[in-house]
C-alpha cells in the first residue's frame, strides 16, 4: 500500500514540477512574480479538454498529441500576447505593480475562459480510460499516471538540456545571473524575455493539459496549483532546477501520505514544512542568497 | 579608544588586509591613505561591522567588538558615512538628519505625537543643517539635492549620531573644490567640540595636510607608515606608493 | 503658512465627518449598509497601506488578519455566547489578529520583497485551509452566523436586524472608522512613522543609524494586522455571516486593489479606494456575469495609466490647474 501512496505522491509531484518550473523560469529570468500563472494552467486545461472532445473518434496517440500540443501552443501564445502587450511595461516598475498587474490578468483570463468555453466543467477522461491500468503488486494502477510522470521527467530533461547545452539556455541563465551584464554583452534581451515568458506559460499549460483527463476542467482550477507552485519555489529555492525537482517531490509525497492518513492536515502540514525550511534556510534548499 | 589588533581579511584567494594594527584615540583625527584597491574601504567595513575579520581583534574602549553585528557597534558609538551616498531619498533633508537623532535618543519607537512636535530634536536637527549649510533645503526631499550636497548630507547624518568614533569615507569627494575646505572646516570644528575620535579616508593631500593630526598609509594590505602628517609625507616609500615618484 | 495648511486639513476632515453623519438622511437604507462595508474595509486598506506606502513592502495575504478578526467574533459567539457583547467581540478581534499577525509576521519579515509577498500569500492560504477543514470548530465552508450583540449592555429592543444596521450601527461604524483613521494618521506622522519610511528608502542606511529594520517591519506588520482584524470584526456584523472565503488570497488582492484604486501615495487614498471599490464591485456584479473581467481590466488600466489612483489623479489635476509661481 505504501508504494501506491508513493506513486500517487510522485504523480502529484509531476504536476507540481511542471507548474513550478514555469513559475521559476519567469521569476528567475524576468524577476516577475506571475500571479496569473495559474490562469495559464487553466487555459491549457480547458484547451486540452476542448480538443479531446473534438477528437473523440480518433485514436489515443492522435488524441493525446493534438490535445497536449494544442494546449501548450495556445498557452505559449497567450503568454506571448501577455508579455508583449502588458508585462513588458512592468520591468522598470516596482514589484508591487507587477504583482497587481498579474493579479488583474488573472481575473481577466478567468472571465475570458468563462466567456469562451462557457462556465461549466468539461470532462475529458477519454485518454485516461483508453490507457487502462497495470497491476502493481496486487494493486491496480492507472497507466495514465505513469504516462504523466514520464512526461514530467522528459520535461525536466528537456529544460536541463536547454539550459546547459543550448545557446538559448546559456543566454537565459546569463540574464538570470546578472541582467545588466547580460545586456552589456549584447544579449538580445527582448526576444529572450519573451521566449522565457512563453516557455514558462507553455509549461503551465502543459500541466493543465495533463490534468484534465483525470479531473474535469473547472472554473478556478488554476488557483490551487498556483499556491502549490509557490510553496515548491519557496522550499526548493528560486531559480533552481534541482530545487524545483526536489521541492516537488517533497511536497507531492507529503501531500499523498497526509491525505492517506490525516486528510485534514494536508495543507497545514505542507505550509508548516515550507515555514520550517524557510526559517532554517531562508533562500530555500537550493536557492542563492 | 579604537584598537585594531592584527586584523586579517581575505576574499577567496585574495588577501586584502594582512596583519593590520593601529589605534585611534579620543580627539584624534587620523587619515587613512593608500592607493586604490589597497583595502581602505574594506577596513572601514571591518570597523563598522559590515564585514568580519578572518583573524585579529577590534576593540572599542577596551571592549571586544570583533564579532559584534553592525547595530551593536552603532549602539556602542560607531558612526560612518558612505562613499556612495546612502540617504533616505523620499524623506525631507530635515527628516534624514532628525531620524538619526531620534535613533540615538531611543525615540524611534514613539508613535503618538507627530514627529514635528518634538521641538528638541527638531532644533537640534536644524542646528546641524545650519552648520553644514543645508538649512535652506530642510523641507525638500533628499533626492532633490545636488550630488555635492547629498555628500554633505550623508556626512551630516553620520555626525548627527553623536558618535564616539566617526568613520568618514572620502567625505569631500564629489563636493565642489571651492566648498571642500568649508565642509572640512565644519566637520573638524564640530568633531573637535565633541572630542570624537575620527578616521578619514581621503585622497586630497591638501585636506590631509590641513586637517589631520596623524596619517596612516595602507598599501597591499599592510600599514606602511603611521605617524604625524609632515613626517609620513616625507617618507620615500610612502611617496613612491602614493604618487609613484622616485627621487 | 503651515498652521493654515494643518487647519484646513482638519477642517476638511471635520466636513467629511459631518457629511458621513448626515448621509443616512439622503440615501436609501441599502446604500447605508454599502457605506458601512466601504468604511469598515477602509480601515483594513489603511493598514495594508501602512505596509505598502510607508514600509515599502507588499502583503498579498492580509485577508488572514481580517479573517482572524471576523472569526474571533464568530468563535466568541459560538463558544462564549453569554459574553457575546460588542465590546468583547471587538476586543477579541483586536487580540486574535494581533497574535496571528505577530506569528505570521515573524516568518515573513525576515525575507526580502518577492519572498515576503509569496509568504504572506502562502500563510494566508494556510489559515484559509485551517478554517475550511476544521469544520467542527469553525463551521467549515458553511461559516458562522453573526447576530446583533449587546452594546455596552444596551440591547436594541424590538429592532429587526436590517433596521439596526441602517440605523444605530452606521454611526458606530463611522465612529470606529474615524477613530482608526486618526490613530493611523498619528502613527504615520510620528517618529516611528518617519523611521519606518527610512527603512523603506534605504535599508542599509537605516541599519547604520542604529535601526533594526526587521524589527520595525514586524511592528508595522502587527499594527496593520490589528487594523485588518478590527476591520474584520466590524464588518462581520454588517455581513451577518462569515465564511473562510474572506481568508482567500483573492480577497487580499482586492484590498490591495482598493489601495491602488484610491491612490497609495496619499494618506487618504486607501479610504477613497475602499469606498470606491465597494461601489465598483456592486455595479460590475449587477451589470454582467463577467464582473471579474471588468475589475481585472480596470486594475490593469490603473497600473498602466494611473498608478497614482484616484487621489493621485486628482492631485496631478490640481497641480496642473494651480497658477504657476512667478
Amino acid at each position: 500500500m505504501g508504494l501506491i501512496y508513493a506513486l500517487n505522491g510522485l504523480y502529484f509531484a509531476a504536476f507540481l514540477f511542471l507548474t513550478s518550473l514555469g513559475l521559476n523560469i519567469i521569476l528567475g529570468v524576468m524577476g516577475i512574480l506571475n500571479l496569473a500563472h495559474g490562469s495559464l494552467y487553466a487555459v491549457g486545461g480547458f484547451m486540452a479538454a476542448y480538443l479531446i472532445g473534438l477528437m473523440a473518434q480518433s485514436s489515443l496517440p492522435v488524441m493525446l498529441l493534438v490535445s497536449v500540443l494544442g494546449a501548450v501552443a495556445v498557452a505559449g501564445l497567450v503568454g506571448f500576447v501577455l508579455e508583449t502587450t502588458l508585462i513588458k511595461h512592468m520591468y522598470r516598475r516596482a514589484l508591487e505593480y507587477q504583482l497587481l498587474i498579474t493579479f488583474g490578468i488573472l481575473m481577466l483570463i478567468e472571465d475570458l475562459i468563462k466567456l469562451i468555453f462557457g462556465g461549466e466543467s468539461r470532462y475529458a477522461s477519454a485518454p485516461f480510460d483508453a490507457m487502462g491500468s497495470l497491476d502493481i503488486m496486487g494493486y491496480t494502477y492507472s497507466v495514465y499516471f505513469l504516462f504523466v510522470m514520464a512526461v514530467a521527467v522528459a520535461a525536466g530533461l528537456f529544460i536541463w538540456w536547454l539550459m546547459v547545452r543550448t545557446r538559448l539556455g546559456i543566454m537565459l541563465r546569463a540574464i538570470e545571473m546578472d541582467r545588466e551584464m547580460a545586456q552589456a554583452m549584447g544579449i538580445p534581451m527582448r526576444s529572450l524575455t519573451i521566449a522565457a515568458f512563453m516557455l514558462g506559460s507553455a509549461f503551465a499549460g502543459l500541466a493543465g493539459a495533463l490534468v484534465v483527463p483525470t479531473t474535469p476542467a473547472v472554473m478556478g482550477m488554476g488557483m490551487d496549483p498556483l499556491i502549490m507552485a509557490f510553496i515548491v519555489v519557496v522550499i526548493g529555492g528560486l531559480g533552481s532546477l534541482k530545487g524545483a525537482f526536489l521541492g516537488s517531490i517533497i511536497v507531492g509525497l507529503t501531500r499523498s501520505y497526509t491525505i492517506a492518513y490525516f486528510a485534514e492536515l494536508e495543507m497545514p502540514l505542507l505550509f508548516l514544512i515550507a515555514v520550517v525550511i524557510l526559517v532554517i534556510r531562508p533562500e530555500g534548499l537550493f536557492g542563492q542568497k | 579608544m579604537l584598537q585594531i589588533q592584527n586584523v586579517q581579511k581575505s576574499f577567496g584567494q585574495f588577501m586584502v588586509i594582512s596583519d593590520v594594527s593601529f589605534s585611534v584615540e579620543k580627539n584624534e583625527v587620523v587619515a587613512l591613505l593608500g592607493p586604490n584597491g589597497a583595502g581602505k574601504t574594506t577596513m572601514v567595513n571591518l570597523i563598522s561591522g559590515h564585514l568580519r575579520p578572518d583573524a585579529g581583534k577590534i576593540l572599542l574602549d577596551d571592549r571586544d567588538i570583533t564579532t559584534a553585528p553592525a547595530h551593536v557597534r552603532i549602539a556602542l558609538g560607531i558612526a560612518r558615512n558612505f562613499q556612495i551616498t546612502q540617504l533616505f531619498e523620499e524623506l525631507s533633508v530635515l527628516d534624514n538628519v532628525r531620524n538619526c537623532i531620534f535613533s540615538t535618543e531611543g525615540r524611534s519607537g514613539r508613535f503618538f505625537k507627530p514627529a514635528n512636535a518634538y521641538d528638541g530634536e527638531k532644533t537640534e536637527a536644524m542646528n546641524i543643517l545650519e552648520t553644514f549649510n543645508l538649512a535652506q533645503f530642510a523641507l525638500e526631499p533628499a533626492a532633490g539635492l545636488s550630488e555635492g550636497d547629498k555628500k554633505i548630507l550623508d556626512t551630516a547624518m553620520a555626525f548627527a549620531l553623536k558618535a564616539k568614533f566617526l568613520l568618514l569615507d572620502e567625505p569631500t569627494s564629489g563636493v565642489a573644490t571651492s566648498d571642500k575646505f568649508k565642509v572640512m572646516d565644519t566637520i573638524i570644528s564640530a568633531i573637535q567640540k565633541q572630542g570624537t575620535a575620527t578616521l578619514i579616508i581621503e585622497h586630497d593631500m591638501d585636506i590631509v595636510a590641513e586637517y589631520t593630526d596623524r596619517v596612516m598609509v595602507l598599501a597591499e594590505g599592510r600599514i606602511l607608515a603611521d605617524g604625524a602628517s609632515s613626517e609620513v609625507m616625507e617618507n620615500k616609500e610612502v611617496k613612491e606608493t602614493l604618487f609613484g615618484v622616485s627621487d | 503658512m503651515k498652521r493654515y495648511i494643518v487647519n484646513s486639513r482638519a477642517a476638511c476632515y471635520a466636513a467629511i465627518l459631518i457629511v458621513l453623519l448626515v448621509l443616512p438622511q439622503f440615501i436609501t437604507p441599502y446604500h447605508v449598509t454599502l457605506m458601512e462595508t466601504g468604511l469598515s474595509l477602509a480601515i483594513m486598506a489603511l493598514g495594508v497601506n501602512l505596509l505598502l506606502r510607508y514600509t515599502g513592502v507588499l502583503s498579498f495575504g492580509h485577508g488572514a488578519y481580517f479573517a482572524a478578526g471576523a472569526y474571533a467574533v464568530g468563535l466568541l459567539y459560538m463558544y462564549l455566547p453569554d459574553h457575546f457583547t460588542f465590546e468583547n467581540a471587538i476586543l477579541a478581534a483586536l487580540l486574535v489578529s494581533a497574535a496571528i499577525s505577530a506569528l505570521f509576521g515573524l516568518v515573513c519579515v525576515r525575507h526580502t520583497r518577492v519572498f515576503f509577498s509569496i509568504l504572506t500569500l502562502a500563510l494566508c492560504m494556510l489559515l484559509f485551509a485551517v478554517l475550511e477543514k476544521a469544520y467542527h470548530y469553525t463551521g467549515g465552508s458553511d461559516g458562522i452566523r453573526i447576530p446583533i450583540p449587546l452594546f455596552f449592555g444596551h440591547e436594541f429592543e424590538g429592532m429587526r436586524r436590517f433596521q439596526f444596521l441602517c440605523g444605530p450601527y452606521y454611526y458606530i461604524v463611522v465612529g470606529i472608522f474615524a477613530a482608526a483613521s486618526l490613530v493611523m494618521l498619528a502613527i504615520v506622522n510620528s517618529p516611528f512613522g518617519k523611521i519606518l519610511q527610512a527603512t523603506r528608502d534605504n535599508e542599509l542606511r537605516a541599519e547604520m543609524i542604529g535601526i533594526r529594520v526587521k524589527r520595525y517591519r514586524l511592528y508595522a506588520f502587527i499594527i496593520s494586522g490589528i487594523f485588518s482584524g478590527l476591520s474584520g470584526g466590524v464588518w462581520s456584523f454588517v455581513n451577518g455571516h462569515i465564511t473562510p472565503e474572506i481568508c482567500n488570497w483573492v480577497f487580499s488582492g482586492e484590498v490591495v486593489y482598493m489601495v491602488l484604486l484610491g491612490g497609495f501615495m496619499i494618506f487618504e487614498g486607501p479610504i477613497v479606494g475602499a469606498v470606491a471599490f465597494t461601489y465598483l464591485r456592486l455595479y460590475a456584479v449587477a451589470t454582467t456575469q463577467y464582473w471579474m473581467l471588468i475589475i481585472g481590466a480596470t486594475l490593469i488600466f490603473l497600473v498602466l495609466a494611473l498608478p497614482g489612483g484616484i487621489t493621485g489623479g486628482i492631485q496631478s489635476l490640481f497641480n496642473r490647474l494651480k497658477p504657476k509661481r512667478a
